[in-house]
This record gives C-alpha cells, sequence and structure tokens, in this order.
C-alpha cells in the first residue's frame, strides 16, 4: 500500500517543478470563491474523504471518524468496567459469599477503577472533544490530524494489553494508584504490577498527545472573529483540561517509568532501605491523581455550559465568570494532592494548608453552579432529556461536593480513609460530575453525530432510572462506611450486621447498570429508527449546529465568520462566510491566537497508515519491556522506522506547501 | 443554513515561521510536557537528597568532566542552530542543507561524550537510590537528546531531496531550530544537578 493508492483518484493538479531561488514555490488550484453549492461540495468531499476499503479506514485522519471510534471505544470500557463492578456486588452483597476469592477480587477491584479512570473517564471527554472542539470553532479538521490518530491507536491497544491480561489471570491487583511497597518488587513478584505500570504509560501518551492537538487546535485555527470572549464555554473547558493533562500526566508516566525501573532493572528509588522513599511514590502519584478528577470534571461542566444555554433559550449568565472559575479550578487543581495522604502522618501545617486548598475550590465550582441556576432562572427553560441529567448532575455532585468538604478536614478524614465513606465519596464525584453530564451530552450531540434523534420517552425512563439505581446504590455507602465497613475487602463476617444494607448496595447497583442497558437500547433504536433530526434540532447557538447532522467530512462548505458567543443566534438569516481558500486540497485556515485574524491557509495532513503502524510499534515496545528492559533497545528500530514514514513527504500537494 | 461571504482568505500566505505556524505551537506543548516531566525527576531527586541527611549515601563524587565537555558542545551549538534559523526564515536552500549538516554534527558529538558520562558518574543505577536518580536523570536526557538527533539527520536528508524546497520544510527547519534550544536548555539544571549539588553535601 502505498500513498499515491490513497491518492490516485483524486485530480491531483500538476505540479510546478520547484526552481532554485530564495523563495519557496507557490503552488496554487481552484478556489471555492463564488463556486455554487453543489461543485463547492463535490470538489470538498473528495479532497477530504476517507479512503473506501479496510486500509482507507485504518488510514482516516478525520477527527469525527476518530472520536466516534474513541466514543465506542469508550463506552465499551464502560461497559466492562461496570461488569467489575456488578461482579463486586453480587460478590459483597450477603455476609460470606463464596463467589469470589481474595485474589479475584483483589484484581476486580483495580481492573474496575484503572478501567475507569483510564479507559473510561479520560478518554471519553478527550474523544467527545475531539469530535465537538473542531466543529465549534469552525475548522475543518483537528490541528495535527495524524497524531490525533495515532493517539487512538495507543489508547486502543493499551486497553486490549489490560483486559487480555485480565483473562490471562495476570490483571493488576494492587489497587488503582498501585502504591509502592505494595506494588515494588519485594511484596508483587510476578507481571501483575508491571501491567498496572504499563497500561499506564500507553493510556497517558494518548491523553497527552489528543491534549496538545486540542491546545492548538484551539489556539490557531478558530474561525475568523472567535475571539477569546467569544470562545464557546465548552471549547473554554476543553482548553484547560487540556493544560490540565499537559502538566498532569507527565508525572503519573514518571511515578509508572519509576516503579517498572524499581522492578525490572533494580534501582531502589521507592525503596528506602536503600535511600529511597516510598512517600515519594504518593507525592508523585497524587500531583497527577488531583488534576485527574478535574480532568475529567471540567469537560463536563463545559457540556453542562452548552446545554443550559440551550434549553434555557438564552446565553449563559456571567460567561466571563465562567471562564475564569474554569482557568481557576484548573489552577488550584495542582494545589490539592496531599489531601489524599492525610493518613501518612505529614507535617501538621502542611496539612492545614492542604486543607484550606481544598475547600478554597468550592468557590470557582460554587460560582459555576450559581452562574447556571441563574441562567436557568433568567431563561424559559424546556426540560428535554439533556436537562433531566443537568439537574441529576446538580443533585448528585452537591452531595459529593459536601462530603468532600468534610473529607477535606483531616480529623474526619482519618476515621474514615479507606472505608465505604470514601467510595461514597468519589463515586458521587465521579459519577455526578462526569458521568450524568455526559449522558446528558450524548442525548444533546447524539442527533449532530448521527443525524437522528434518541427517544425521548425512554430517555426519560432512562434517566429515573439511573438517578434512582445511582443513590440506591451509593447513598447506603455512606453509612456502612461510617459504621466501619473498609473498602477493598472481598468480604465480611455476618455478625457485623452489614448483611441487609449490602443488599441494597447490591440491588441499586443492578437497577443502575440496568439504567445502562437502556441507555444502550435508545442509542441502538435511535441510530436505526430514530426521527430525522435537521441541521439544529434544538435551535442551539454554537457553530457545530451550522452545518449538517452528521456533518460533511469537512465540516463547513465555507469557514464561518463569529460576530457572537452564539453565533447562530445572532445571525438567524444568514451565517456570514469567508471564501478564498483551495478546493482540491485539504485547506484549513489558521488565525492569530488572541483575536482569531485570519492569518495563513494551511494545508491539513492526508490520511495516513503509518500512525496505525507507529502505534503498533510503539504497543509493542510498552508490552515486549514488561519483560526485558532491552525492549526499549530494540524497539527503537520500528518506532524511528514507522516515524520516518509518517513524516517523510509522499508528494501530495499537502506535504509540500 | 444560508452563508452569505463576507470575508476573502484567497492573498493569505500559505506558511509562516515560529508563532504563527501550528507546529511551532505543537512543539511548544511538547516542550512544556517533556519539560513537566524533566521537573517532576528533578523535583524527585531533590525530595530524596532532603530525606536522607548523608545523601550521595557515601558514594565517590562523579568525575564531572565527560559532563562539562557535553555542556560546552550544547553551549557551542547554539550558536551555528541560530544561524541556521535565520536562513530558514529566508528559505535560502543552501545555507540551510549546510546548516543542517553542521546541526546534525552538532547533534552526535555531546551523544559520543555522553557514552563516557555514564561511567564518569561513579556509581551504578542499582547501587542506591542516588545511583537510580543520576541514571534517571541522564537517562532521560539522553533520551531527548538521541529522539531530536534523529529526528535532525531525517530532516537533513529531507533538506537534500526534491521535497526540500518548500516552505513547509522550512518551517520544519525553524522548529527543529527551536526544539534544539530546548534540548540544551533542560540540560543545564540537570546538569548542575548531577555533578555540582553533590559537592555542595
Ligand atoms: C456501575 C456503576 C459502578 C458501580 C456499581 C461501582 C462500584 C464500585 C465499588 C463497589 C467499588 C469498591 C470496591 C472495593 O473497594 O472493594 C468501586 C471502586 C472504584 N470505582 Fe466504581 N462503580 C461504578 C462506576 C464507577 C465509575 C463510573 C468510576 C469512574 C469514573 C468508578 C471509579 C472507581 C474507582 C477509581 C474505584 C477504586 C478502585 C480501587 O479501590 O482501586 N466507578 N466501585
Ligand atoms: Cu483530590
Amino acid at each position: 500500500m502505498s500513498s499515491a493508492d490513497l491518492t490516485s483518484e483524486r485530480d491531483l493538479p500538476q505540479r510546478e517543478t520547484a526552481t532554485e531561488g530564495d523563495v519557496a514555490p507557490e503552488h496554487d488550484g481552484p478556489r471555492d470563491t463564488g463556486m455554487d453549492d453543489a461543485s463547492l461540495h463535490r470538489w470538498l468531499a473528495r479532497a477530504w474523504r476517507t479512503p473506501p476499503g479496510i486500509i482507507g479506514a485504518l488510514s482516516s485522519v478525520d477527527h469525527k471518524v476518530i472520536a466516534r471510534r474513541y466514543l465506542i471505544t469508550a463506552f465499551i470500557f464502560l461497559c466492562l468496567g461496570g461488569l467489575n463492578a456488578v461482579a463486586m456486588r453480587i460478590q459483597l452483597s450477603g455476609p460470606q459469599r463464596g463467589l469470589i476469592g481474595p485474589d479475584l477480587y483483589n484484581q476486580l477491584f483495580t481492573m474496575h477503577g484503572v478501567t475507569m479512570m483510564f479507559l473510561f473517564a479520560v478518554p471519553i471527554v478527550q474523544a467527545t472533544g475531539i469530535y465537538l472542539v473542531p466543529l465549534m470553532v469552525g475548522t475543518r479538521n483537528i490541528a495535527f490530524p495524524r497524531l490525533n490518530a495515532f493517539g487512538y491507536w495507543v489508547y486502543l491497544s493499551g486497553g486490549v494489553f489490560a483486559w487480555v491480561s485480565f483473562l490471562l489471570n495476570m490483571a493488576p491487583d494492587v489497587g488503582w494508584f498501585a502504591y509502592v511497597p505494595l506494588s515494588g518488587p519485594e511484596f508483587s513478584p510476578g507481571k501483575r504490577a508491571d501491567v498496572w505500570a504499563q497500561m499506564i504509560t500507553y493510556t497517558e501518551v494518548s491523553s497527552l498527545a489528543v491534549a496538545v492537538a486540542t491546545i492548538v487546535t484551539v489556539f490557531k485555527q478558530r474561525a475568523p472573529g472567535m475571539s477569546l470572549d467569544k470562545i464557546p464555554l465548552y471549547v473554554w473547558a476543553l482548553l484547560v483540561t487540556s493544560f490540565v493533562v499537559v502538566f498532569a500526566m507527565p508525572a503519573v508516566m514518571i511515578t509508572s517509568t519509576f516503579l517498572i525501573l524499581d522492578r525490572l532493572v533494580g534501582t531502589h528509588i521507592f525503596n528506602p532501605a536503600e535511600g529511597g522513599d516510598a512517600l515519594l511514590f504518593q507525592h508523585l502519584f497524587w500531583f497527577f491523581g488531583h488534576p485527574e478528577v478535574y480532568i475529567i470534571f471540567l469537560p463536563a461542566t463545559g457540556m453542562v455550559s452548552s446545554i443550559i444555554p440551550a434549553f434555557a433559550r438564552r446565553p449563559a449568565f456571567g460567561h466571563l465568570g465562567l471562564v475564569l472559575s474554569l482557568i481557576a479550578v484548573g489552577f488550584l487543581s495542582f494545589g490539592l494532592w496531599v489531601h489524599h495522604m492525610f493518613a501518612t502522618g505529614l507535617p501538621k501545617l502542611g496539612a492545614s494548608f492542604f486543607t484550606a486548598s481544598s475547600m478554597l475550590i468550592a468557590i470557582p465550582n460554587g460560582l459555576q453552579i450559581f452562574c447556571w441556576l441563574a441562567t436557568l432562572w433568567d431563561g424559559r427553560p424546556v426540560i428535554r432529556t439533556p436537562l433531566l441529567f443537568v439537574f441529576g448532575f446538580f443533585f448528585i455532585f452537591v452531595i459529593g461536593g459536601l462530603t468532600g468538604v468534610m473529607l477535606a478536614s483531616v480529623p474526619l478524614d482519618l476515621q474514615v480513609h479507606d472505608t465505604y465513606f470514601v467510595v461514597a465519596h468519589f463515586h458521587y464525584v465521579l459519577i455526578g460530575g462526569s458521568v450524568f453530564p455526559l449522558l446528558g451530552a450524548a442525548y444533546f450531540w447524539f442527533p449532530k453525530i448521527t443525524g437522528r434523534m434518541m427517544s425521548e420517552r425512554l430517555g426519560r425512563w432512562h434517566f429515573w432510572l439511573a438517578f434512582i439505581g445511582f443513590n440506591v446504590a451509593f447513598f447506603p455507602m455512606h453509612l456502612v462506611g461510617l459504621w466501619g465497613m473498609p473498602r477493598r475487602v472481598y468480604t465480611y463476617p455476618a455478625e457485623l450486621g452489614w448483611g441487609n444494607i449490602n443488599l441494597l448496595i447490591s440491588a441499586g447497583a443492578v437497577l443502575f447498570f440496568l439504567s445502562f442497558v437502556l441507555f444502550t437500547f435508545n442509542l441502538l433504536h435511535g441510530v436505526l429508527k430514530g426521527v430525522p433530526a435537521g441541521d439544529n434540532p434544538w435551535d442551539a447557538g454554537t457553530l457545530e449546529w451550522a452545518t449538517s447532522s452528521p456533518p460533511p467530512s469537512y465540516n463547513f462548505t465555507r469557514i464561518p465568520i463569529v460576530t457572537n458567543v452564539e453565533p447562530l443566534w445572532a445571525e438567524r438569516d444568514a451565517l456570514p462566510v469567508a471564501t478564498g481558500l483551495r478546493v482540491d486540497v485539504r485547506e484549513l485556515l489558521i488565525s492569530t491566537v488572541a483575536e482569531a485574524h485570519p492569518d495563513i491557509r494551511e494545508k491539513s495532513a492526508t490520511p495516513s497508515i503509518w500512525p496505525l503502524l507507529a502505534a503498533i510499534a510503539v504497543g509493542g515496545t510498552f508490552l515486549y519491556s514488561i519483560f526485558t528492559p532491552w525492549a526499549v533497545v530494540w524497539g527503537a528500530v520500528p518506532i524511528a522506522v514507522t516515524l520516518v514514514g509518517w513524516f517523510w513527504p509522499k508528494g501530495d500537494p499537502e506535504d509540500e506547501e | 443554513m444560508n452563508q452569505r461571504p463576507v470575508a476573502d482568505l484567497s492573498g493569505l500566505p500559505t506558511f509562516g515561521h515560529g508563532p504563527r505556524s501550528p507546529t511551532w505551537w505543537g512543539t511548544l506543548g511538547f516542550m512544556a510536557l517533556e519539560g513537566t516531566g524533566f521537573a517532576l525527576a528533578a523535583g524527585a531527586y531533590l525530595y530524596l537528597a532532603m530525606s536522607w541527611p548523608n545523601w550521595r549515601l557515601s558514594a565517590p563524587e562523579p568525575n564531572h568532566w565527560p559532563g562539562t565537555i557535553v555542556t560546552l558542545l550544547l553551549i557551542a551549538s547554539l550558536v551555528p542552530n541560530h544561524i541556521l534559523n535565520r536562513y530558514a526564515e529566508r528559505c535560502a536552500i543552501v545555507p540551510v542543507r549546510i546548516g543542517m549538516v553542521v546541526m546534525s554534527l552538532f547533534g552526535l558529538a555531546p551523544l559520543v561524550v555522553r557514552w563516557f558520562e555514564f561511567p564518569a558518574l561513579n556509581i551504578y543505577w542499582d547501587t542506591n537510590a542516588y545511583g537510580s536518580m543520576l541514571w534517571v536523570l541522564l537517562g532521560l536526557h539522553t533520551t531527548h537528546l538521541i529522539t531530536d538527533v534523529g529526528d535532525t539527520i531525517v530532516l537533513t536528508v529531507l533538506m537534500f531531496t526534491r521535497h526540500g524546497y518548500s516552505g513547509r520544510r522550512f518551517g520544519d527547519v525553524g522548529d527543529n531550530v527551536f526544539y534544539w534550544d530546548f534540548v540544551v536548555l533542560t540540560w543545564i539544571p540537570i546538569y548542575l544537578l548531577i555533578y555540582w549539588v553533590p559537592r555542595l553535601g
């Protein structure tokens, strides 16, 4: 397969031969100026299409195609992680059940935790961003589309790696944060902890790649006129999140690399007997781990900020305040990590500082909630399924926030540390703060992605089932935690009297799981039989609704020009657009960072199989490296070859300018 | 949705240097995340150094000379690097080709010296945590160096092919210059940390 095959069906313009001189050559081709819609569509569709066939599909660099794969994959991992949880809950539904032994239980809660955090929550918010951000800023593809495709393949291989290990009884069993010394060479012989370390590396490589692509898309590819004050709140949220990823994820990569070095080549970084330190692991891990919560939560607030104005029928109240809170939360999220370590005996003063900062972060979060309520108050809310899920988010997240403030005080934390109170707290925060908004977002943007509506009636059933199931499953966990039930135990004796409440919890968990079955049914029903949606079924105001549903490969026939935060509400009759781009090659507009003045007509990368090959090389190296450190040396060769293949120009006009 | 054309982009250029180009921002993004990684590794080193009153854990001093030679080479390389940048901005193909060859050599030279730097640490990675951290810091920077030198060499070859003479390639050269500055910059604190901080204690 050569790249000539990929482009053979295109009308390549005759390339001018470069002549020596001190100015780089200019190529040219037909422009969209004055072109009628039908020919414009024909040209653009040819320039931007994903080539047919299997190889073509694997070569795709269309952000929508990649995002769709990401979304489906992350959803499958949610279901797998959910099955882990259901298995745990069946085992815990009564005292001393013999269904699952301690060894398998350890793997189950670890797989549940890592799957939910690294294979579901982070990837799915990034995937949503990959789909929506380019559309919302009015451009034709994400920046560095091949890097983005590479990110997906690395993520997929990391997830498959973890789950195949699970099937081989080789899954990590040291908890999702894999503390040393438990995960160190002395107490975890075998490969299980190595699987943890390397699956972290895979997924973080992919998150970092996507974060960089997202940042550059927002900085440089905004439609003309979309100055900083007109960037949609969702895009702001993803921008801030991507920055948090860039500064937080390296910490966990360093942690997992240090761990694997200690385990594999005998370094002593975490070994106190030889001058290392076990708490260092916790510091490094939570320097990432706390911001991780905001990596999951901030995009969800962006979704809420998109859904509320659409259904309140007015722009968000306090746009600037919402943006500033996002940025403040992004910064503050780096100042809180030690609150996960109160039980380790830190100096008192240090602990008080982190208590204070943990409470401080409630201020910008509170401000956001205030702005949303004000938007609803002042608007004329239309209650549809997406908005129901937003209400669910308010309710659940506020409870999670309250228990969070409780846990931020050291004396209380010392009492309930490692009990089910904490399990209840973080599920209220994670599911309330992220899963409910995501479900709302699914109903909200499903019509854009598929061109069809999901059923509103099933949607309401889904909401109530999820809301009730969730609270039945997780609220009693607070109580049983206060009664002293520790987390990560595979069973408990009958004399403690925890049987009934655990049965209730398990019943709630099953209900909650069933709500996802209903959701899946609604998704499939929508794809197959949903009512056609039209471009803008909710009459919302941001740019993704200006194009057809689903959007064409090139997103917009002409690049829109933005005059307002809700551009479609400001320009009801006709959308102002810019002309003058080439239509025979993948051309898009680069604009200036602050004002979004048009600056450069840039070429966007063409489809390529090399990102997949590079991901295979990288993934193979990571896999091999849990067996021998030489993997890094041997793996460097295929990695280098595939990267050269990736970047070497193939003679497409896109490569040359 | 109906459209009304209000602006014309046809006169815009097709490439730009420095912060005008998305690749420059992408490079900056990768610098930010790699820099964070370096900072955290250095932080881990200092954390351990401060946790142990007898830090260096009675290991012998490292021999700083190979490291010092690497430092001098890296600093010297900044001069041709920036001359190269100026030619790249002017899209002058012949001087850019020469400059890329020079920079490839300036990349390989410290790598050769680096080979002697590891034994000059006078300790193995598995002796104690001090040794582990030295090898980790030096290893991190070496990985960094190898990747960038590899990248530079490939780009050099590319500049000699028919693909070399294009605005996009000159932009790539500019980004390569930018990234090399970063490789040099990250080395300085690591150099001080490996060779001079232990001497303080
Ligand atoms: C079907 C819904 C879910 C149920 C029934 C459920 C249930 C549970 C239970 C019972 C535990 C505690 C296991 C133990 O300590 O013995 C647990 C742990 C955990 N859950 Fe969930 N969960 C669900 C969804 C989620 C989601 C959506 C996330 C994240 C976005 C999540 C993240 C975690 C994490 C990080 C842990 C800690 C794992 C560890 O201790 O290492 N869970 N879950
Ligand atoms: Cu936290």
